[in-house]
């Protein structure tokens, strides 16, 4: 049989880098392997021996997406540990940060990553220039989010205001009113994104995924919850080691998570959204109804739909915990030292981050465990590719390229978190 | 009559891009933050991680932008290299430090394709050693700060000077 190798070069508007390989033989899928190659686990090594209460600000470097998600998954673990609660307006607070974050995230990867592959745009550049206002809103959408993040979280890129216990300094009520002005006029934009983002062309596929998530008694789930999946898994997250597995996978150098059977899940906004969907605010229902969403919501492809969607609530979210704001007596809560293991999970834009901490009594780490979202997709990604290419060959290989970015940017994979370029390779025998 | 609305002050800014906990990559800021103090008042000094979006809200309005960054061409350590990419785009291949999807080269083009490019804009990229996490400047890029400081200072000069005569 001749081969005969396609490659691609590198495979843009995905953070970091990693590496796709299909093999197609006698017009079926044989594989689909998504390499990734992590640097060392830098972190997890670099955090043993410092103190819990650096473990926001180490952890919120991992990626310059989502720090918030970083340091909320380490502050929640590092007070599980210490056997301290944070509640009312710091916990307000937190999640207002979070919902600044899921905006800026989500408000990026719509219109600058994703959108265009649905559009027929290269990228965002070549978007811009024949719809230069799209991108402006998007844009705009962006910075409603980076605002929230330099008034809460202290700056917008690798936020420093977060701390075990709660923060270093809170904002008035009054610092919050410019910045619910900004945010009205983001939902409105958010809504409009989701009419917009609605009317897209997407391909006729599902998967009966294992969806996991978060779920809290009364909030749609940011920062607190317990583990949930679509097969009636319903664990706190101190239970997490027992239910999942990273194993290492040959080709790559990353872990890839599975559920102790060997299944393959999904975490991100599909499977939030799946899970949670009597949790969202009305508006947000609403938008999602019109939007053609069903409840659950099983083709990867609408996973733009229902970012929008997410984002349209974490406006809605935003403005309800602002007007509800009364500025805290102190802005944080004591906190001491112990020997104890700690747990936190939350739900960073792409999806769960689970952190694990042991403390010694001093209050140093002595061991760290971080398992970030885009590693536990990954063989769902995989998956998607295999089940999916077969019914796209008889594309161009440039027209089949296209389509296995697209897919792979369903999960807006966050892959400076995990790997490194992504190359793409087809290999129709 | 309206009277006509008031002209507009001509905004400049200097921003340094990079990761300062990244060794070389944090060359542009480096560069900032040698010129702080040394600079017209009017002219803003930013540092910034590179992020595209939000590097093309630091430009917009801007009317002359020097952007100085760190870049990894296959040239000698601490090479300097000028591009006015007010006239034509940065070549995209060297300016891949950042795992990021979208950088300097992209905010650029963005802001191009948005017609948010400021009318004068000058990239300054210091070519890198190593972008090693908690390193600081390699020798020949610590000596590159201090020249693109000092060309940077003087085309500043000389365009004040032109702008007053």
């Amino acid at each position: 049989m001749t081969r005969r190798t396609i490659k691609v070069g590198y495979l843009s508007r995905v953070e970091g880098e990693g590496a796709l390989k299909v093999v197609v033989r006698d017009g079926v899928v044989r594989s689909a392997e998504l390499s990734i190659f992590e640097p060392p686990r830098f972190f997890e090594a670099f955090l043993r021996g410092r103190s819990f209460s650096e473990a926001p600000d180490i952890t919120s470097r991992i990626c310059g997406i989502c720090p918030i998600a970083y340091q909320m998954s380490a502050v929640n673990a590092m007070e599980d540990a210490l056997g301290v609660t944070v509640a009312g307006p710091l916990r307000d607070l937190r999640r207002l940060l979070y919902c600044g974050e899921w905006i800026e995230s989500h408000a990026l990867h719509i219109y600058m990553l994703h959108a265009p592959d649905f559009l027929g745009y290269a990228g965002a550049i070549d978007m811009a220039r024949e719809h230069g206002d799209l991108v402006r809103r998007g844009l705009g959408l962006k910075k409603a989010g980076n605002e929230i993040l330099s008034l809460v979280g202290g700056r917008e890129i690798h936020p420093i205001n977060v701390k075990v216990g709660g923060f270093y300094r809170v904002p008035q009520r009054r610092d919050l009113d410019p910045l619910a002005e900004q945010l009205k006029h983001a939902r409105d934009s958010a809504l409009e994104t989701v009419r917009w983002v609605a009317g897209f062309d997407f391909p006729d596929r599902e998967r009966d995924y294992i969806f996991v998530s978060l779920r809290h008694p009364s909030d749609y789930p940011l920062n607190e919850g317990r583990i949930v999946s679509s097969r009636g898994l319903d664990i706190a997250p101190a239970q997490y080691d027992e239910h999942f597995e990273e194993t290492h996978v040959a080709r790559s150098t990353a872990l890839q998570a599975r559920l102790k059977d060997g299944s393959s899940y999904l975490v991100g906004p599909l499977a939030r959204y799946s899970l949670n969907f009597d949790r969202l605010s009305p508006l947000a229902q609403e938008a999602a109804r019109a939007a053609g969403l069903d409840p659950v919501c099983r083709n990867p492809y609408r996973s733009i739909v229902v970012r929008a969607v997410e984002v349209l609530y974490a406006c809605d979210e935003a403005l309800r915990i602002i007007e509800n704001y009364q500025a805290p007596d102190l802005p944080a809560i004591d906190v001491e030292p112990r020997a104890a293991i700690g747990f936190g999970a939350t739900e960073a834009p792409r999806g769960l981050l689970y952190h694990r901490y042991r403390l010694e009594a001093d209050g140093s780490i002595a061991e760290a465990r971080i398992v970030p979202p885009t590693s536990q997709n990954q063989a769902s990604i995989e998956e998607d590719l295999a089940g999916f290419v077969g019914g796209f060959l008889e594309l161009s290989d440039e027209a089949l390229r296209d389509r296995c970015e697209q897919t792979v940017r369903n999960y807006d994979p966050c892959i400076s978190c995990a790997t490194h370029f992504l190359r793409l390779e087809v290999d129709r025998g | 009559m309206a009277d006509a609305p008031p002209r507009r002050a001509r905004r400049a800014i200097v921003v340094g891009i990079g990761n300062p906990d990244r060794g070389d990559d944090g060359a542009g800021r480096a560069v900032v933050q040698r010129l702080r103090g040394k600079l017209p008042a009017h002219i803003e000094a930013a540092e910034h991680d590179g992020e595209a979006t939000s590097l093309l809200a630091l430009l917009d309005g801007a009317d002359a932008a020097f952007l100085i960054d760190a870049c990894l061409s296959g040239a000698e350590p601490g090479t300097v290299r000028r591009f006015d990419v007010a006239r034509s785009p940065l070549p995209k291949e060297d300016f891949q430090v950042s795992t990021h999807g979208l950088g300097l080269a992209e905010a650029i083009e963005l802001a191009r394709a948005l017609k948010q490019l400021p009318s004068s804009c000058v990239v300054y990229a210091i070519e890198a050693a190593s972008a090693e996490p908690g390193a600081s400047l390699s020798p020949p890029v610590a000596s590159a700060v201090d020249i693109v400081g000092e060309k940077v200072q003087a085309e500043i000069t000389l365009a004040e000077g032109i702008r007053h005569a």
